[in-house]
């Protein structure tokens, strides 16, 4: 990874003790390169983040395709920002990004667009994952925000964390950062924003819908079938197994000031 | 019979050393995983490979006790006496699983554990396995067999029942299905299978 200078940005929190970058870089869930939580450090090694296309199209006004050297040019923020795992695990990451907002507004969404459908990159020849015998998912991956969410200023697409740019295994070159979510909504490697206006399909809204909602925000009182969302185990504390006890999880994981707003009036249990 | 000589000088036979080495090296995973957790050396998520470590340890033994009977009907090579040592390594493995669940994972949270084992299939489920697992280690001895006479083999039948709540548990414990977790459920419902054989076709090597 190359060094990416950014300057900190207003909406970090300083006040968060980063997660370690071995464990930032060799712990994480991207099935395309495999199941395992060690599998994309060790089995992203033939996949090529450059050279990289964006496409932002759909209901905008002025479609635009992005070289990711455009992208990486952009003024960058560094974002220090909370991640939860559905699976009931967390860290805290310095990423480096811009905010989405920005960038839709740039190509001047229309007054009928209201979700942001997002897609990944497909290359099986690259992904192991992607050609296994069992399917996992739905290849490629899909993700989607309603618009406002994804004008929201805390939602930001990095392109790259710790100072360097984003580590193959971590979604290079480019992905969403969604913090008040679940860490599935944050797609990786994306190739392809579209503006709609009718709900997208999500990865894993469709492969188990009872599981993993369309709006996958943190929420401690709203259980995943097989474990409680109370808690979260915070990954890379130092010391061994008894040093690693669990913490309460916060409701929009810790942004619900800047976030409960966008979902007033919604039964936050229906709509998990 | 083996049993009615069990005494201090049980452990000088052939078969009480094996039986022994059999527990040493059976533990042997346990405690080098709980060596590596406690030191650090477990990864990312020390509390849930740990836990994962355990379970699948239960499941493996649990399997190789299923083995014994086809084994000897198949082959003629006869574990039997080694049966009960299997049955109580995957008891003593579930038991180190539930624990780590319960206390390092949990830190003991009575409501969420509550809530877990009423309401969770897959918690439910591997519940379902580790009190069949209690009861049959807890007449696993020589007093019960004599006690429970003809009823302490329907007791342990139980067995098939633990096996297949402790395959789906695994396959249910991961967020899609895996190859590995289907190849532990079908070595389980093959074995399964072969106990509905009929009878004839079980002992081509005795008959």
């Amino acid at each position: 990874a190359d060094t990416l200078a950014a300057r900190p940005g207003p909406l970090s929190d300083g006040g968060l003790t980063p997660t370690p970058l071995q464990d930032v870089t060799h712990y994480n869930n991207f099935y395309e390169f495999g199941l395992e939580k060690t599998d994309p450090a060790e089995r992203s090694g033939d996949f090529h983040p450059r050279p990289w296309t964006l496409r932002v199209e759909g209901m905008v006004a002025k479609p635009r395709t992005y070289d990711i050297d455009t992208l990486l040019a952009r003024p960058l923020e560094e974002r220090i920002y909370r991640m939860r795992c559905v699976e009931a695990w967390s860290m805290v990451i310095p990423w480096i990004g811009f905010s989405l907002g920005d960038l839709l507004r740039e190509v001047e969404p229309l007054g009928s667009a209201r979700y942001v459908a997002f897609e990944s990159v497909l290359r099986p020849s690259e992904m192991p994952g992607q050609s296994g015998l069992l399917p996992v998912l739905d290849w490629p991956y899909v993700e989607a925000l309603r618009l406002d969410e994804a004008l929201h200023p805390l939602t930001i697409l990095a392109v790259g964390l710790y100072g360097q740019t984003l580590p193959n295994q971590n979604g290079a070159p480019v992905r969403l950062v969604v913090p008040w979510k679940y860490g599935f909504k944050g797609i990786k490697s994306v190739v392809r924003i579209r503006l709609t206006d009718s709900r997208p399909r999500t990865a894993w809204n469709v492969r188990a819908p009872d599981e993993y909602g369309f709006y996958a925000n943190v929420n401690p009182a709203v259980d995943h079938p097989r474990w409680s969302q109370a808690t979260e185990r915070p990954i890379g504390v130092r010391g061994g197994f008894f040093g690693a006890a669990r913490q309460p999880t916060l409701p929009f994981n810790g942004y619900g000031a800047q976030v409960a707003g966008l979902y007033a009036g919604m039964d936050l249990r229906r709509d998990f | 019979m083996a049993v009615s000589r069990r005494g201090p000088s049980a452990l000088l036979t052939r078969q009480g050393l094996i039986r022994f080495g059999l527990y040493a090296v059976g533990l042997v995973p346990a405690v080098a995983t709980f060596v590596m957790g406690a030191t650090n050396r477990l990864g990312a998520d020390p509390v849930n490979s740990f836990e994962r470590t355990l379970g699948l340890w239960a499941l493996r033994f649990l399997i190789l006790s299923l083995c014994v009977t086809p084994l000897r009907e198949r082959t003629g090579v006869n574990l039997l006496r080694y049966r009960r040592a299997l049955g109580l390594l995957a008891f003593w493995y579930a038991l180190f699983h539930l624990s780590a669940y319960v206390g390092l994972d949990q830190g003991f949270d009575l409501p969420v554990l509550l809530a877990d084992v009423t309401r969770r299939p897959f918690i439910i489920l591997g519940m379902v396995a580790f009190t069949i697992l209690v009861v049959l280690a807890a007449t696993s001895n020589a007093w019960s067999i004599r006690r429970l006479g003809r009823r302490w083999r329907s007791v342990h039948r139980w067995v098939y029942l633990a096996a297949l709540c402790a395959a789906i548990h695994f396959i249910l414990s991961f967020k899609v299905i895996r190859a590995e977790t289907l190849v532990y459920a079908l070595i389980v419902v093959g074995l399964l299978a072969y106990r509905l054989l009929p009878a004839a076709l079980r002992r081509p090597r005795v008959a």
